[in-house]
Parts: C-alpha cells; sequence; structure tokens
C-alpha cells in the first residue's frame, strides 16, 4: 500500500477491516457463502430482535428500560414518516422501520473493535438506494400515472425558467440514489479508516501514543454519533422521496 | 467463468486489501444476497411481532392514561358536587340552627313574660294582702292603745284617790286620743 512503502515499517492497513472473507475457511465467495457480512448482518438482526421483539415481551404499560428505547425508536421514526411523507405515508412505515433499524445496528456494530461495518460497503447502501429509488418511482407511477411527471415540472417557477428546472429535476431525480448510497457507506468508511491510521501510529509510537490514542476517542465519539445521524438520514431521505411519490405536485 | 476470476481476485484479497475492498465487485452478490435475506428477516419480525406489539402497548398506554385522566376528571366533579352539597347542607344546618335558636328565645321570652307577670301579679296580690294585715294589726292595735290608756287613766286616778266613774274617764281619755 500506498501508505506503507511511505513510511517504511509503519504497518498500516486501513482497508483490510473492511475485506469480505468466507467465514468458515475457503477462498471462494459465491453468492451463497456465509461470510464475515452474514455474520454481521445476522448480529444486527439479533440486535433488532433482542431491541424490539425481546425487550417488548412485558408489553408493560409502564415500560421497562429497554422497553422503552424500543418504544423511543418505534415514535422517532413513526413522527419522521408522519411528519416528512404525510399520514398517507404511514402505511411504508415497516418499510423505513426496517432501512432504519438495520443501518443503525450496522453502523453500531460495526464501532465494536475487530468487528465488520457492513454500511460501509457499496453494494449494501447501494442495494438498500436502488431498492428505494425504484420503489418509490413505480409507487409514484401507479398512484399519479403520467401525473408523476409533474414533479419535474415546476408550477410555481416563471415560464421560461420551467424546461430548465425539469432538465435539473431530472438530473438531480436519478443522482438520489448514488448520493443516498454513497453518502452512508463513505461516511462510514471514512471515520473507520481514520480510526484505523491513527490506531496504527499509536502502535510505532510508544509513550507519545498518548497523542493517536486521544484522538481515536475523539473520532470514536464522532463515529457514533456519525453512526446514528446516517442512520437518521438514510431513512428521513426515504421519507422525503417517499412524500415526493405520494404527494408529486409541489 | 465468473465465478473463476471471482475466487482468483478472492484468494488475492483474503489477506490484505489492494485499493477499496468496497470496490471488489467479486463480492457484491454475496453482501447484496445476505442483505436481502437480513432486510426480509428484519421486515418480518417488525411487521408480524415487534411493531403492532409496540403499537398496541403505546394506544393501551394512551388509552389508560386519557381514561384515568377522564376518571380523575369525573371524580373531581363528584368531588366538587359533594363539597356543594357539603356546603348547602351546612348552610341548612345553620339556618336551622338559627332558627331554632330564635324559636327557643322567643319560648324564653314567652315564660318569661308570663312568669314576671305572673309575679308581679302574685307580688301584688301579697302586698295588698298584707296592706291589709298591717292595716288590721294598726286598726287592732289601736283599740289595744285606747282600752290601755283607757284601764291605765282608771287605774291612775282610783291610785291617785280620787273616784271617778268609769264614763267620766273614758270621755276623758277618748277626748285626749282624739286630740
Amino acid at each position: 500500500m500506498a501508505s506503507e512503502e511511505a513510511t517504511g515499517g509503519l504497518q498500516i492497513h486501513p482497508m483490510d477491516q473492511f475485506i469480505v472473507k468466507p467465514l468458515f475457511g475457503g477462498d471462494t465467495i459465491h453468492w451463497y457463502t456465509p461470510t464475515n457480512v452474514t455474520l454481521w448482518m445476522a448480529l444486527a438482526v439479533l440486535c433488532v430482535v433482542l431491541l424490539l421483539v425481546i425487550g417488548t415481551r412485558g408489553r408493560a404499560i409502564v415500560p421497562s428500560r429497554v422497553q422503552s428505547v424500543a418504544e423511543l425508536a418505534y415514535g422517532f421514526v413513526y413522527k419522521m414518516v408522519e411528519d416528512v411523507a404525510g399520514k398517507d405515508g404511514l402505511k411504508y412505515f415497516p418499510y423505513i422501520m426496517t432501512l432504519f433499524m438495520f443501518i443503525l445496528f450496522a453502523n453500531f456494530l460495526g464501532l465494536v473493535p475487530m468487528s465488520f461495518t457492513t454500511t460501509s460497503h457499496i453494494a449494501v447502501t447501494a442495494t438498500m438506494a436502488l431498492a428505494v429509488f425504484f420503489a418509490v418511482t413505480i409507487l409514484g407511477i401507479v398512484k399519479h400515472g403520467v401525473g408523476f411527471l409533474s414533479l419535474f415540472w415546476i408550477s410555481s417557477a416563471p415560464l421560461v425558467l420551467r424546461p430548465i428546472l425539469a432538465i435539473i429535476e431530472v438530473i438531480s431525480y436519478f443522482v438520489r440514489p448514488v448520493s443516498h448510497s454513497i453518502r452512508l457507506a463513505g461516511n462510514m468508511m471514512a471515520g473507520h479508516a481514520v480510526i484505523k491510521v491513527f490506531a496504527g501510529f499509536a502502535g510505532v509510537l510508544g509513550v507519545g501514543a498518548i497523542f493517536p490514542l486521544a484522538a481515536i476517542t475523539a473520532v470514536y465519539a464522532l463515529e457514533t454519533l456519525v453512526s446514528f445521524i446516517q442512520a437518521y438520514v438514510f431513512a428521513i431521505l426515504t421519507c422525503v422521496y417517499l412524500r415526493d411519490a405520494l404527494h408529486p405536485h409541489h | 467463468m465468473a465465478s473463476q476470476t471471482h475466487a482468483a481476485e478472492g484468494t488475492a484479497h483474503a489477506t490484505e486489501a489492494v485499493g477499496m475492498p468496497q470496490l471488489d465487485f467479486a463480492t457484491f452478490p454475496n453482501q447484496i444476497f445476505w442483505l436481502v435475506v437480513t432486510l426480509v428477516v428484519i421486515y418480518f419480525v417488525l411487521s408480524r411481532i415487534a411493531l403492532p406489539r409496540i403499537g398496541a402497548v403505546l394506544a393501551e398506554r394512551q388509552g389508560t392514561i386519557s381514561n384515568n385522566i377522564a376518571a380523575a376528571e369525573e371524580l373531581k366533579l363528584r368531588a366538587q358536587e359533594a363539597e356543594r352539597a357539603y356546603e348547602k347542607a351546612l348552610a341548612d344546618a345553620r339556618a336551622e340552627a338559627q332558627r331554632i335558636v330564635g324559636e327557643a328565645r322567643a319560648e324564653i321570652q314567652a315564660d318569661l313574660d308570663a312568669a314576671t307577670a305572673k309575679a308581679d301579679a302574685e307580688i301584688a296580690a301579697r302586698s295588698a294582702e298584707a296592706e291589709k294585715a298591717i292595716a288590721e294589726i294598726r286598726a287592732g292595735a289601736m283599740e289595744s292603745v285606747t282600752e290601755v290608756a283607757r284601764d291605765t287613766a282608771r287605774e291612775i286616778v282610783a291610785a291617785m284617790g280620787f273616784s271617778a266613774d268609769a264614763a267620766t274617764v273614758d270621755a276623758a281619755v277618748q277626748s285626749k286620743l282624739k286630740g
């Protein structure tokens, strides 16, 4: 690697943590091979089940701590869907909740040392972003037919500007899945790589390692925040796209 | 043949990343497959179990809270009603007490008046009687005095050695007493 050659003995492999490896040995990765992706996604599922199913099994009127957190997550996403996508968007609340909970736990689990961050992979985020993109596009066309195209025809703008705005709107519409997916993967990857680079410095600095360690602590705190915010951003953008599909008329 | 190239790449990347592992397209089918499995599992867990349950719990809590608030409101109304009834009873009792006191006072006043009148009458009767008795006694005394005077005068006349008939003495005494 470039950094390795430049610093001689310094052994920093910030990208190694993102390698997809088969879990049970072997070299080939078929589409069905259980890999570390499988493991960490399964752990995310486990966390979701622990929080939202096991945590709420008491069905208490006065909730326990875990049930409180589960209700908080439910209320948070429910309100977000209601506020952004409107009342008729609530039909799609379970889908958005699924995306939010998966991304949230994948991000948080990625912060566990030695773990693998599934959401740092563009394959994962692009799949979700494209799924959202196609879902809302098809939904918009099914609900409004040709009327869905009024999303690109800004009737409040002067008539002269409308064709130009329409071109811009179309381009921005099709760029949505790209920004939607790269934002999440890029954030996760960059933060984890930075932590790893600082960790590499810490390994060779001896007593001076206190500085990279302090930096790691700071970046780790920031990453914890970013983990939540990126899950929130992904979910709220999904709501925004959903609103556009449900109400294309500005 | 695609899997063969993937296999080769997989071997090369197993230990050390060259460039970005994110752009190793050989791992894409694997990641996408497991992602879809994961999302489907989460979706079913959420839509079948978790979300209805949490929604029900929240609705139940909301119901309980609004029920309790309504019950509290009703109890408050009843308390106010009871307070009003209590106030009314208190006022009634006070008025009743006032009335009874007034009545009793009037009765006592009447009794007192009657007793006073009776006592006055009795006192008047007694004093009249007493006056009469005193007049009698006075009359009696006057008579006795006349008699004693007459007797004494007669004795004195006799003692002085004069003889005078009783009639003369009596007349003299009588005239003196009158004078």
